[in-house]
């Protein structure tokens, strides 16, 4: 019973990162209705812009944000400006074919710069990569796992509240509503788009950096991170910050459960839950017609 | 000097010549009502105007200033404030915040959103309501208070009649005669041609894409409008060919 209690726990928290890395896309999905293919790709340019501070420069991965970030912001708003932007214009498959290609670009300019090898912000992390909290003899929280759920939190809390509260917040909702109509009410939609963008790169920025402390990576590490965020995405219900949560957290838990059942069993019942939120969503009639018959089968 | 002057207006719809050559000018304080079928021209127009929908010919000055290659956000904040057909609502945001939206103009002036509530009483007991759940004499409302949020030196209206019963319709226009009262310069398209020379100073009556017909409202009457309205002998008044 532990044992199970012990993955439900780990999975939440593994959720939290999960959370985190589908953040920024559900945030660009909700707003600009931009699928970015290249937000993988994204996170891991930030993760190695922290590893070449810390390495090079002896920075904190954490005072190390402080520069990466920032980078990341200007990068959103550029990559608005200069590719979505005009993407979009194509309709709504262009921008995927577009970061499509541009994740193939971030991931090969990183091959060429450092190599194939694996890399992690672990070793400048101190003590926190390793300690846990013992809850129980069975049962141990990695402090570094509890600070990426509470980051996860706080960063979707914080954009809910950004939104709600601000009028910058107000005006990126309006323009996702109809970027037509905030014109003529003197909101510049295309600044607000690429300000958008640039929140949206702080989010993945934030992400890249705790996978690059709580795992490792190297230049093609994005398209695996772009699963998980788009699965976390799609099970929370795309666009909605506080779904992301709940489904980076069902498919953390889905992961960690189908890991004790069998060790192979880790990606495939995420893909599994994944699929089955996919196709409840999709054929939503059919499904609730199903669930009555499904509840009278006798056990 | 003239507070908007439209001087040979052109807009097109791909092919289709949606504005034709239009001119007119409206003075501060005055009300301007365009009346027209369906498809003359008006709603484009306006559009046109207020930077929503390029022109492609003609221009458009604001007290002065050109503005033509101006984007509708930066018409907005030099003080032309369109409420679109159909409302167009942020329709996830609450009144409220379809109210402060309009703040971005960043035009000082009288209008706040306590000033919107007092102008269109109904809309208080509704501020926190999402504007979908509205009825429509309250979303017209809201979009009217959120174009005066902007504290504009031209309003323009279009349709606010439109797809409301005739007791809102007529709740409505009582506000918006407050607001012509109190010297707010008002460009309105109607289809209404009784309620148009009823509160407009001045009335203009588009026929595919052309002004056919202006004149002081007090000076036409209902079948002259109704005349040019249909196109019926293409008669001219005040000079303006057909």
């Amino acid at each position: 019973m532990m044992i199970w209690l012990n993955q439900i726990i780990q999975g939440v928290l593994l959720g939290g990162y999960y959370a985190l890395i589908a953040c920024g896309l559900s945030f660009m999905f909700s707003v600009m209705r931009i699928i970015n293919l290249a937000h993988g790709s994204l996170a891991i340019l930030a993760a190695f812009g922290l590893f070449v501070l810390a390495s090079r420069l002896g920075l904190s991965p954490f005072l190390g944000l402080l520069i990466v970030l920032p980078a990341m912001a200007a990068v959103g708003w550029l990559l608005q400006r200069t590719v979505l932007e005009r993407s979009l214009r194509g309709g709504l498959l262009v921008p995927i074919l577009s970061t499509f290609g541009l994740s193939i670009v971030i991931d090969n300019l990183l091959f060429q710069q450092f190599g194939a090898d694996t890399r992690s912000l672990a070793p400048y992390i101190g003590d926190l990569s390793y300690s846990s909290w013992a809850i129980t003899d069975d049962i141990d929280i990695g402090q570094l796992a509890v600070l990426t759920l509470a980051a996860a939190i706080v960063l979707l809390g914080g954009l809910q509240l950004f939104l709600t509260r601000t009028s910058l917040g107000r005006a990126i909702r309006a323009t996702a509503e109809d970027p037509d109509t905030v014109g003529l009410i003197g909101i510049d939609a295309r600044r607000v788009n690429a300000t958008a963008a640039a929140i949206a790169m702080v989010t993945v920025g934030i992400a890249g950096a705790f996978l690059a402390m709580r795992a490792t990576f190297n230049p093609y590490s994005g398209g695996q991170q772009l699963v998980f965020a788009f699965e976390a995405a799609v099970i929370g219900g795309a666009g909605s910050l506080w779904g992301t949560l709940g489904g980076g957290i069902v498919l953390g838990v889905a992961q960690s459960i189908g890991a004790q059942i069998d060790p192979q069993g880790f990606l495939i019942t995420g893909h599994v839950v994944f699929l089955a939120v996919l196709f409840a969503r999709l054929y939503p009639s059919r499904f609730a017609l199903q669930l009555p018959r499904l509840r009278r089968q006798p056990a | 000097m003239n507070l908007l002057a439209v001087e040979n207006l052109q807009a097109r719809h791909g092919l289709l010549q949606a504005v034709r050559g239009v001119s007119f000018a409206l003075h501060k304080g005055e009300t301007l009502a365009l009346v027209g079928a369906n498809g003359a021209g008006k709603t484009t127009l306006l559009r046109t105007i207020a930077g929503a929908h390029p022109a492609s010919g003609g221009r458009v000055r604001l007290n002065g200033t050109d503005i033509d290659d101006r984007p509708a956000h930066q018409r907005a904040a030099m003080g032309i404030a369109l409420v679109p057909e159909g409302r167009k609502l942020f329709s996830r945001m609450t009144v409220e915040e379809n109210l402060l939206l309009a703040r971005a103009a960043g035009r000082p002036g009288r209008w706040t959103v306590d000033a919107v509530m007092q102008a269109f009483p109904n809309l208080q007991k509704r501020r926190r309501h999402l504007t979908a759940h509205l009825s429509g004499g309250e979303q017209q409302a809201t979009a009217i208070g959120r174009a005066l949020m902007t504290n504009p030196d031209v309003l323009l209206l279009d349709e606010v009649s439109l797809g409301l019963s005739p007791l809102v319709v007529d709740q409505v226009y009582a506000q918006l005669e407050s607001l012509m009262a109190s010297g707010t310069t008002i460009l309105l398209v109607e289809q209404d041609l009784r309620r148009a020379l009823r509160v407009a100073d001045r009335v203009m009556c588009m026929l595919e894409g052309s002004i056919v017909l202006e004149g002081a409202a007090r000076d036409l009457t209902r079948e002259q409008v109704t005349e040019a309205y249909f196109g019926l002998g293409r008669a001219t008044v005040a000079g303006i060919p057909a």
